[in-house]
């Protein structure tokens, strides 16, 4: 690790005061920076501990929910009413990481937590984009089994490794922002990037802004889950993973979020399944239409070419299994 | 401030690059606690913090300020085990015993986390009030402590002869 000087904070508005020197980095839970800085990945010089700012969980005025950014991820799974009216984010947090790790792990630092493609950490020894932008990327034709099949680009070919963010992007989360010049909100869907030509640059998030809080909408009416597969039961990384909430009216499709989780460099908010299933029929058939219409796009590198059929089947499984519980 | 180690007081670390589990093995020489993977993997380096597990190897000393941390140290002395490592002695719960004060500093914060009912990915009722500690829940609330002798069976009977239904 490269010396730094570590500072502990009590607002926001001293957070963002210190975020803002050049060489900053906010630490949460130390989860994924603290193995970073170990790496020599990143390199801060000074860490301004932010675990102290508002970890509050609590209803707002719409009837939606707020989480404060410091809250931890046992915390928001373990509350009273994520586990009643948001049943999928819970789910979503307890698939992910061991009971340890979500201990420590904080609700902005999941969001800002940094690919796991094994290019990315070898620093001595693989060229990647994303750590050094222009040295080329080694996973494209690497070993590239957990890599992206959707949204990918010549230059970066990584997957965000979140399954909190899944379900947040299913349920139309909002991530709220400060900076010096102010406060902004930004919908989940828009946080994360596709790594274009910029594969260095995982969010929106300004050099400096904080994120204080992440907000949720009045919870939808239908059932939801989330499926995550992996190639051990418990405690690994997604291969791809499913958060959905769906209604179904008089054997029709009222209402679906659908997100998807390890097949890009962001969540992937399933827009095109969604378009081609509301109001239509609930049918096993209508799912795999669905699931067809959302990976047309979708394009497979050497290893990974099995998460396409993968996610299709996923997807119609997930949905078969909710409408199930909800046919008249 | 201090860290409150096994209810000694200790002035954190001048340098903050000095993680937790640094400051109890090579300052403190609080060598129960172990490094396994030193990224999160293995969960050799588990303690307790406030009555939370937490993965020393992550921690950096400096940010646990003014909290309580409980090593396994703190739990147990020969002659004087905690009920939990009596359990792991009596079932088998390890061979070389590398693992091992992870594995019941593991146990006890998960125990604590069970009741209080925080669910887990295998829990069929997301609001159940109180969690029935089967084998299938610990070793789906274990699953972050690896034990390369694959001792799992022995430490399952540990875990549910103190903590599970048949002990409350
Ligand atoms: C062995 C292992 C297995 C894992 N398995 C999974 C898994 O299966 N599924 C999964 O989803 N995750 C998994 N994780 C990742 C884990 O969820 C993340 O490391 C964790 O969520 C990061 O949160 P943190 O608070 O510890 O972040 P930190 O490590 O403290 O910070 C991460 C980043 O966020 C920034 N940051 C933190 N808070 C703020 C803030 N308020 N505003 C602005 N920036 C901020 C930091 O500067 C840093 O860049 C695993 C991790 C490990 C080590
Ligand atoms: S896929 Fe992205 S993160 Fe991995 S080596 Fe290529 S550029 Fe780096
Ligand atoms: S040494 Fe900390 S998890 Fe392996
Ligand atoms: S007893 Fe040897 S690693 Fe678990």
């Amino acid at each position: 690790m490269t010396p730094f000087a570590f500072s502990r904070v009590a607002s926001a508005d001293e957070a963002v005061r210190l975020g803002a020197l050049p060489g900053a980095k906010y630490l949460g839970g130390g989860t994924n920076l603290v193995d970073l800085m170990r790496e020599t990945l990143e390199r801060p010089t000074s860490v301004v501990d932010v675990t102290g700012l508002s970890s509050d969980i609590g209803e707002t005025d719409d009837g939606g929910l707020s989480l404060g950014a410091a809250a931890r991820n046992t915390a928001v799974a373990e509350h009273r009413l994520v586990r009643r009216r948001y049943p999928l984010l819970s789910r979503a947090i307890l698939s992910g990481a061991s009971g340890q790790i979500r201990n420590m792990a904080t609700v902005g630092g999941n969001l800002l937590q940094r690919t796991r493609c094994a290019y990315f950490y070898d620093d001595d020894g693989a060229r990647c984009n994303k750590r050094a932008p222009g040295q080329g990327c080694d996973a494209v034709g690497g070993f590239n089994r957990i890599h992206a099949v959707l949204g990918a680009s010549e230059a970066c070919v990584a997957t965000h490794p979140s399954d909190m963010c899944v379900a947040l992007t299913a349920l139309d989360a909002q991530v709220h922002l400060r900076g010096q010049d102010g406060g902004r909100t930004v919908p989940m869907v828009d946080f994360h990037r596709l790594p274009e030509d910029r594969p260095e640059i995982d969010t929106v998030l300004r050099p400096g802004e904080l994120i204080t809080h992440v907000s949720l909408p009045p919870p939808l009416a239908g059932r939801s889950a989330y499926r995550k597969v992996r190639d051990r039961a418990s405690f690994a990384f997604a291969l791809i993973s499913i958060g959905a909430v769906l209604t179904v009216e008089d054997d029709r499709v009222a209402d679906v979020r659908l997100a998807l989780g390890g097949v890009a460099h962001k969540p992937w908010r399933a827009f095109k399944a969604e378009a081609a299933l509301r109001g239509g029929p609930a049918t096993e058939a209508a799912f795999g239409a669905a699931a067809e219409a959302e990976l047309a796009d979708a394009r497979p590198l050497e290893h990974n070419a099995f998460k396409i059929e993968l996610a299709k089947r996923t997807m119609v499984a997930v949905l078969g299994e909710l409408a199930k519980g909800q046919a008249s | 401030m201090a860290i409150l180690i096994n209810a000694q007081a200790v002035s954190a670390p001048d340098d903050p690059r000095v993680s937790l589990l640094d400051l109890l093995r090579e300052q403190l020489h609080l060598t129960g606690t172990k490094k396994g993977c030193n990224q999160g993997a293995c969960g050799a380096c588990t303690v307790l913090v406030d009555g939370e597990r937490v993965l020393s190897c992550l921690a950096l000393a400096v940010q646990y300020d003014g909290r309580q941390v409980t090593t396994v140290e703190g739990l147990g002395a020969p002659g004087d085990l905690h009920p939990l490592q009596a359990a792991f002695v009596e079932h088998d719960g390890f061979q070389c015993g590398y693992c091992t004060p992870g594995q019941i500093c593991s146990a006890i914060g998960m125990a604590a986390e069970a009741r209080r009912g925080v669910p887990s990915h295998v829990s069929p009722d997301l609001e159940a009030d109180a969690v029935d500690l089967t084998a299938e829940e610990v070793r789906e609330r274990m699953s972050g402590n690896l034990c390369r002798c694959g001792a799992y069976n022995g430490i399952v009977a540990s875990i549910q002869e103190i903590f599970g239904e048949a002990a409350q």
